[in-house]
């Protein structure tokens, strides 16, 4: 079947199977690989994007579900001329990030956190958070991190 | 903090020290770095391998025909088919004594499995889908054996596992240090207190959150191929792949792309690694390879895994005067790289951070069971020790009725005994136990904390306050050689650095580590940095791929810093030392009278005679005015070989408020004091602390690999292995003690396991504090809600 989707701005697409996942789509098809899998039981949020606005983790949406929708990635949140968004800048900052494999994820979750509510708490942070696994920060500088971004 | 000593930069640091945001992080926020799994491969062939599904069969027949007629699917393997692939079976890079039984692995079985995962066939198709649903097509037809899941079940050798080794015992290995034979059974007898205590490591899942890739490349001349792969170990890799598939080594590249975390699952050689380098050289096409997390949590490495049974006597002071130990290793179904290694490594700390008299008895054994192999996991070996060690002690605390902060001073080894030599001959190089503790007991308030401890934890009380304390020494920094050949440790512990200054100025650094996330660029950067005079942002650090970093062995063990990264300000040394001699010769004066600051030689009393580093560099590579006998160009190199461990040791403490009709436990503060000597970078120091404590806390709290009788794994995904989120834990306290390291030129130790090895003992001694006063006397590890709600009641009857 034929599915368009819209990332970051720029149209695609491309012919998949029904059971093609929206994260192969974006990284497969679309080629956009920052975007990761971490595991197979929609758990770790490494492949949240943003789906119409909203953050989605792309391992538990069919690339045909998203068929005529805007996705926005990692790849879309630095401006064109490479300055970076204001979550990305605070997560370097805070030292948000170690391996970095997560970080994608975390990056659009938590703008995603941020757009519904621009002033958290600590506690609301971590909460707002739960969805996205990291093994190497322990959380604390994430969490340093997205404050920071709305105090910014 | 200061570099001591070092004539040629000046003494005030400028960029060590300090808190430089890190060069990795750009290509990683941004979605640019590429992970193995991100490589675009035109032509590739995916590999899938089909697991076993049994934990112990015979592999009576396969039928491979219907999967390799599956449109897509290029060809299928069994095990026999491969045979001629392999010049000798997987390596295992520590026979730890000489009469180790290591049982032959193959990268797909040959005949029976061992454990649920085990490879038996591999699938070669145009995608990963086609090739997952191809092995769905494959019949295999096992005869099942008994599973054995238990590692006293396998001692017994009811069932035999691997049959031509007629035992499912590994080995046996002893550490006795006694004054006279019979010291450490007398202090048993005699001693006014003797605790005597059985802990159970349970067996652990890294679940690094990219699950390993593998590409494997065959390049268009002379037989090359690269070996891509998600891997903490590119040189080891290496040398591996090369003996096992019995080709030249020169003709093997290993390239690491980004690799998202190892904690030890990927310092490994795997079955799919070799695999995809066997298949892409025979076919002359690249295969590759991408593990599933379900897949992981089968197919990579598991950590921990004893039983520890250990006595501790004391005297009437609770001073130490002897200390025994027994150890039951699970090895899993066969031995990986250091598989059999991991429990020794934790036998020198048992002592922990205590003069502790030759009176110590130590022996492990080994025993393989039906559950994936075990290996190298954040500490391997040394959180074990030092939780038996630091909960044994709270259980002789309470036995003697005193604070165990308190019993813990009794015992610390003073900061005037260092260098100390142990009971075991290691040397500790340097350490302040009492000064760590005190940092930690002010930023925790301990005092107040246990006022108001007392005041909540009545006996009707529905919550109760525990407070943790833990105290360690880490022995990393691996290694001097000497000391790993003593241990029949396959390999050195050196590692290798090359300092360049480039005709156009730049400096390049190539190490031989494998940084994973722990931000070598950056910190190898501010060292070459700070020798040279320059900024961070004009050093390139080039690693992770054999044809530029021929020379290394990798990262694990907290062994990167203290080795590469003083290998790194020893080549710097050299590097200077040469171009100190262009200078010298260019400005007409004795190289003895030239200072070096800010990236300028000066000649001393001169003050118009001085030459920029920039200016020597491009005099070094024209060659147009050396010193006679000077060879051209600024290139040097180290191969540094530690003198001896790191020893970075701290104090933990930790508040958990335990609900006691539900069992849950929170942990309310958590302070880290990690001393780690100098501190290259203290933001990258604390993201290794942070991350650490909270491995070391999922540990006591939530995480185990738990199987059942039949040898399935239970808890395969991140959905029922309790990984924690940012909800389920708490803000670390890091805190400042820093005790430099006379051991290198840089006075810096290893951390990057230190915070696991302090945290599970932290929090499993708060969570027994809490509940000791309803006549709790321990909970093994995970104190799950069910565990510790059971304690509770059980106690209550």
């Amino acid at each position: 079947m034929e599915v368009t989707i819209t990332i970051n701005g720029t149209e695609h697409t491309h012919e998949v199977e029904a059971r093609t996942l929206l994260v192969h789509y974006i990284r497969e098809h679309a080629g956009l690989t920052g975007t990761n899998i971490g595991c197979d039981t929609s758990s770790c949020g490494a492949c949240s994007i943003h789906l119409d606005g909203q953050a989605a983790k792309s391992c538990t949406v069919l690339a045909a579900q998203a068929d005529g929708s805007q996705v926005r990635t990692i790849e879309g949140m630095a401006d064109a001329d490479g300055t970076l968004h204001p979550m990305q800048q605070a997560f370097m900052e805070n030292h948000g990030l170690q391996c970095g494999y997560c970080t994608p994820g975390m990056v659009m979750a938590a703008t995603s956190l941020l757009d519904e509510n621009a002033n958290p708490s600590e506690e609301e942070v971590r909460i707002g958070l739960e969805g996205n696994l990291c093994r190497c920060t322990g959380y604390h500088n994430i969490v340093k991190s997205v404050l920071a971004a709305a105090s910014a | 903090m200061t570099i001591t000593e070092d004539p040629t930069t000046s003494s005030e640091n400028t960029v060590l020290g300090t808190r430089l945001l890190r060069k990795e992080d750009p290509a990683l926020l941004t979605g640019e770095a590429v992970f193995t799994n991100d490589m675009k491969v035109p032509g590739a062939l995916h590999l899938a391998v089909l697991r076993s599904p049994f934990a112990h069969a015979t592999i009576t027949s396969i039928d491979t025909s219907a999967a390799a007629a599956m449109d897509g699917v290029h060809s299928v393997y069994t095990g026999p088919d491969l045979a001629d692939m392999w010049a000798s079976a997987m390596p295992c890079a520590w026979p730890v004594t000489d009469d180790m039984k290591n049982p032959a692995h193959y990268p797909l079985a040959m005949s029976k499995v061992a454990y649920v995962g085990d490879g038996v066939a591999a699938v070669l198709a145009t995608s990963d889908a086609i090739a997952r649903d191809a092995l769905e097509a494959i019949d295999v037809e096992y005869a099942a054996l008994p599973a054995v899941v238990d590692v006293e079940a396998a001692l017994s050798d009811d069932v035999i596992i691997h049959d031509e080794l007629g035992t499912n015992t590994s080995y046996t290995w002893p550490l006795v240090i006694e004054e006279t034979e019979g010291d450490c059974q007398k202090a048993m007898d005699t001693s006014a207190h003797v605790v005597k205590e059985r802990y159970v490591q349970q067996r652990l899942i890294p679940m690094a959150m990219e699950p390993r890739a593998v590409v494997a490349m065959p390049q268009p001349f002379g037989g090359d191929i690269t070996l891509y792969s998600s891997t903490q170990v590119p040189h080891i890799l290496k040398v591996m792949t090369a003996l096992t598939l019995g080709i030249p080594e020169q003709q093997l590249r290993v390239v690491c792309p980004a690799v998202g975390g190892g904690f030890g699952s990927k310092l490994n050689v795997y079955a799919e690694e070799l695999l995809c380098t066997g298949l892409a050289r025979k076919l002359g096409l690249p295969v590759r390879w991408n593990e599933e997390r379900s897949e992981n949590a089968q197919a990579t490495i598991h950590g921990r895994a004893q039983i520890q049974d250990i006595e501790l006597a004391a005297d009437e002071n609770g001073k130490i005067t002897g200390l025994r130990v027994r150890l039951l290793g699970d090895m899993g179904a066969y031995l990986q790289l250091v598989t059999p290694g991991v429990p020794l490594l934790g036998a020198f700390l048992y002592g922990g951070v205590y003069e502790i008299p030759k009176a110590f008895d130590f022996s492990c054994t080994s025993v393989f069971t039906t559950m994936t192999p075990t290996d190298a996991y954040r500490g391997a070996g040394r959180p074990e020790a030092t939780y038996a060690i630091e909960h044994a002690m709270d259980a002789l605390a309470r036995k003697m009725d005193i604070d165990p902060l308190e019993l813990r001073r009794r015992n610390f080894i003073q900061p005037e005994q260092f260098p100390y030599e142990a009971y075991t001959g290691l040397v500790y190089d340097s350490g302040d136990h009492d000064k760590a503790a005190r940092v930690a007991e002010d930023m925790l308030d301990y005092a107040a904390m246990r006022a108001k401890q007392a005041e909540q934890n009545t006996p009707d009380a529905k919550k109760r306050l525990g407070i943790g304390v833990s105290t360690y020494f880490e022995m990393c920094g691996l290694a001097p050689s000497r000391v790993l050949a003593s241990l029949n440790y396959s390999a050195g512990g050196w590692e290798s650095a090359t300092v360049r200054v480039l005709p156009t100025s730049k400096i390049q650094v190539v190490t031989g580590t494998a940084p994973h996330g722990q931000g070598h660029e950056t910190a190898w950067s501010m060292i070459a940095a700070e020798k040279f005079g320059v900024d961070p942002a004009d050093v390139d650090v080039l690693h992770s791929d054999t044809a530029i970093a021929p020379m290394g062995l990798d990262t694990y063990g907290s062994r990167s810093l203290p080795v590469g990264g003083v290998a790194v300000g020893m080549a710097c040394d050299k590097v200077i030392e040469k171009a100190k001699q262009i200078a010298a010769h260019q400005m007409e004066a004795n190289p003895d009278d030239l200072d070096f600051s800010g990236g300028m030689f000066s000649v001393k009393g001169s003050p118009d005679k001085e030459m920029p580093l920039a200016a020597v560099a491009f005099e070094a590579f024209t060659a147009h005015d050396l010193p006679d006998g000077l060879e051209p160009n600024l290139e040097m190199q180290v191969t540094y070989d530690p003198p001896n461990f790191s020893w970075p040791f701290g104090t933990h403490m930790c508040v958990v408020e335990i609900d006691t009709e539900t069992g849950r436990t929170e942990v309310l503060q958590y302070v880290a004091v990690d001393d780690c000597g100098n501190q290259v970078n203290p933001l990258i120091v604390e993201g290794q602390v942070h991350g650490g404590v909270i491995q070391g806390l999922a540990q006591a709290l939530w995480e185990e690999a738990s199987y059942d009788s039949d040898g399935n794994l239970q808890s395969s995904t991140l959905a029922e292995y309790l990984v924690p989120a940012a909800a389920d834990v708490p803000n670390i306290e890091t805190g400042e003690s820093i005790t430099p390291s006379p051991t290198n030129a840089l006075g810096v130790k290893g951390v990057g396991e230190a915070g696991t090895i302090g945290a599970a003992p932290c929090v499993m001694n708060a969570v027994i504090d809490a509940l000791s006063g309803l006549g709790v006397t321990d909970i093994q590890m995970p104190a799950s809600p069910m565990k510790v709600w059971s304690a509770i009641q059980e106690a209550a009857r």
